[in-house]
């Protein structure tokens, strides 16, 4: 049997758990996440409640489990949104070629002048902080960079015989995109996705740390952890899990996105 | 090579200018009412109608982006709603802050990711090698502002070393640097380890070439080849992403000053969106899209230099 490379393994019982946990949290958490029980607050480990309690009581484990779903959520969202319009715009530019083809990749340049935090301070100043203005920002920091890897990798497979053919045989610039060359382009594409996802996970937490993102009292672990850091000197365990859980989660993407570039394109890992 | 550098340029002058017209519209024409936005829902209709006035908010908007963008070009950005001087002097104040901030992380970064690259990849395959890249592959994941709260865990409150946040000010010397260690190096470790893997593949590449093979057979030694020989040719994909870095490290000193509550322009654009004072987001925000744009083109200006395929094919 052939051996599962190291990072796709790990990046996939990762990602698994982690997923899993979100998936778990729509069904059953230990208790409710927002249910405060002011009596029994920084409270430590117990059979109770596993992780303990934070300032208000609320059992920790089980606002972890929810804020797990929240930023899957916000990650699939983004990503999935942000790289459709990026496909969509390096396929059109690969297709239509010249001065579209310049015009779109240049656009997409600028895009790239606005890492995610300025996006969403922007639309924060101008709207109010909101997690869709989050979600907003991070799905558009990703249109720019599939709308490159998606043109790249489009250019290879317009020069490919059977596009050739299939040009010869009458099919038309859109016809070729949509049936040739977008099936053809997916395994980088994917690849993309699962790295950016863990981008987008960083992104959320750092954005609800900021107060950008998630709104009290939706259980975020960047927000948990903006809680957490005014209670440093009483509390330092609540510092630790949501860390801990950013950790795991964007680790299982990023580990899984390397393993499966290796195994999609046996050229890079050799490189390596 | 003249060609080039011309073209450079004029894409880089061109992107700020789209940059400037991105942040205006994102700021003034998305839904949402500036003069609302600045005196709260109890607003009456005619205090709302003076300071459309007054704000310039019933010219077209055309108008007042050529007004901005000429005020701003001659460094005036406007008074600031909440602070009530101009944003120039806001900045000029904070500025220094985050330029040590980013420099010194800067700085931090590029010789710990030279290194510890350089050593794995002379390394390659035993432990230390392996070190390097799990903890390379940890950092990376690793979001800063977590990294800085367990430095203070560790180094503040339990050790009691450094102090946990907050800037005594340049008039002490001592205590200001004191003050910038943790920060500093939250925003390195994770920056380094990202480059420290770089570094590594880039030299692990260099190290097949036949050159480095003749220069070891005409007896330098291995620590001469790897820093003479091997170095400076790995250096052209670790310039493309110290460039990208430095964007990020400028953007990570936002997050870093408000875990450290360090008073530089990225606390300054906080505190101005809560108290919703949008000629100053909007003046830091074009300032930060800005420093990123002109470290993309000096990426670009030392790929120039450093790179001698490009000169010969111009």
């Amino acid at each position: 049997m052939k051996r599962v490379a190291p990072n796709l393994l790990i990046g996939g019982v990762l990602v698994a758990l982690v997923v899993g946990v979100a998936a778990l949290s729509l069904v059953w958490t230990p208790y409710d996440h927002a249910v405060l029980n002011v009596r029994g607050k920084f409270q430590g480990p117990s059979l109770a409640h596993w992780l303990g309690s934070d300032q208000l009581g609320r059992d920790v484990l089980s606002q972890l489990m929810v804020a797990a779903r929240n930023s899957m959520t916000v990650a699939l969202i983004s990503v999935l949104v942000g790289g459709t319009i990026g496909v969509a715009l390096g396929l059109t530019a690969a297709a239509l070629g010249g001065l579209v083809e310049e015009a779109i990749m240049r656009v997409a340049d600028i895009g790239f002048a606005f890492p995610a935090l300025l996006f969403a301070i922007m639309l924060a100043a101008s709207l109010g902080p909101s997690l869709w203005n989050a979600v907003a920002a991070i799905a558009f920091i990703n249109i720019p960079i599939f709308a490159r890897v998606a043109r790249a990798s489009a250019n290879q497979i317009w020069t490919r015989e059977y596009v050739l053919a299939a040009r010869a045989a009458g099919l038309g610039r859109f016809a070729i995109s949509r049936d040739h060359i977008l099936p053809n382009i997916a395994a980088p594409v994917i690849v993309q996705a699962t790295i950016e996802f863990a981008v987008a996970i960083l992104a959320e937490a750092a954005l609800s740390y900021l107060g950008l993102g998630a709104q009290p009292p939706a259980p975020s672990w960047g927000r948990m952890l903006s809680e957490a850091q005014t209670l440093m000197y009483q509390a330092p365990q609540l510092a630790i899990y949501p860390g801990l859980c950013i950790v795991a989660a964007v680790l299982g993407f990023s580990l899984l996105g390397d393993g499966l570039r290796d195994a999609t394109d046996p050229r890079l890992a050799r490189a390596r | 090579m003249a060609y080039l550098l011309i073209r450079r340029t004029l894409g880089f002058v061109l992107t700020l200018f789209a940059v400037s017209v991105v942040v205006f519209a994102a700021m003034n024409i998305l839904p949402g009412d500036p003069a609302l936005t600045i005196l709260g829902l109890d607003a009456t209709d005619d205090a709302l109608a003076a300071l459309r006035a007054e704000l310039g908010l019933n010219d077209p908007p055309l108008i007042r982006y050529l007004h901005w963008v000429g005020a701003a070009l001659t460094g005036d950005f406007g008074v600031s709603h909440s602070f009530g001087v101009p944003v120039s002097g806001l900045i000029a104040e904070r500025l220094p802050l985050t330029v040590s901030l980013a420099v010194s992380g800067m700085v931090v970064t590029v010789a710990a990711a030279l290194a510890l690259g350089i050593a794995a990849a002379a390394n390659r395959g035993r432990a230390g090698d392996w070190a390097v890249m799990f903890l390379s592959q940890i950092g990376v994941a690793v979001p800063a502002f977590w990294l800085s709260m367990l430095l203070v865990l560790l180094f503040a409150v339990t050790l009691r070393w450094l102090p946990p946040g907050g800037f005594p000010g340049w008039e002490e010397p001592a205590a200001a640097a004191r003050a910038l260690i943790l920060p500093t190096v939250s925003l390195a470790l994770v920056q380094s380890a990202v480059l420290a893997r770089v570094t590594r593949s880039s030299a692990l590449e260099v190290m097949r070439l036949d050159y480095v093979r003749t220069a070891r057979a005409a007896g330098f030694s291995r620590r001469r080849v790897l820093w003479r020989h091997v170095l400076p040719n790995a250096l052209i994909p670790i310039v493309t992403i110290v460039g990208m870095q430095f964007a990020a490290l400028v953007t990570g000193t936002i997050v870093i000053e408000n875990v450290f509550y360090l008073p530089g322009l990225g606390r300054l654009v906080f505190q101005a969106i809560s108290n919703r004072d949008l000629p100053t987001v909007q003046a830091l925000v074009t300032l930060f899209a800005a420093i990123v744009v002109t470290a993309n083109f000096v990426v670009d200006l030392l790929y120039l230099a450093i790179d001698p395929r490009l000169k010969a094919r111009s």
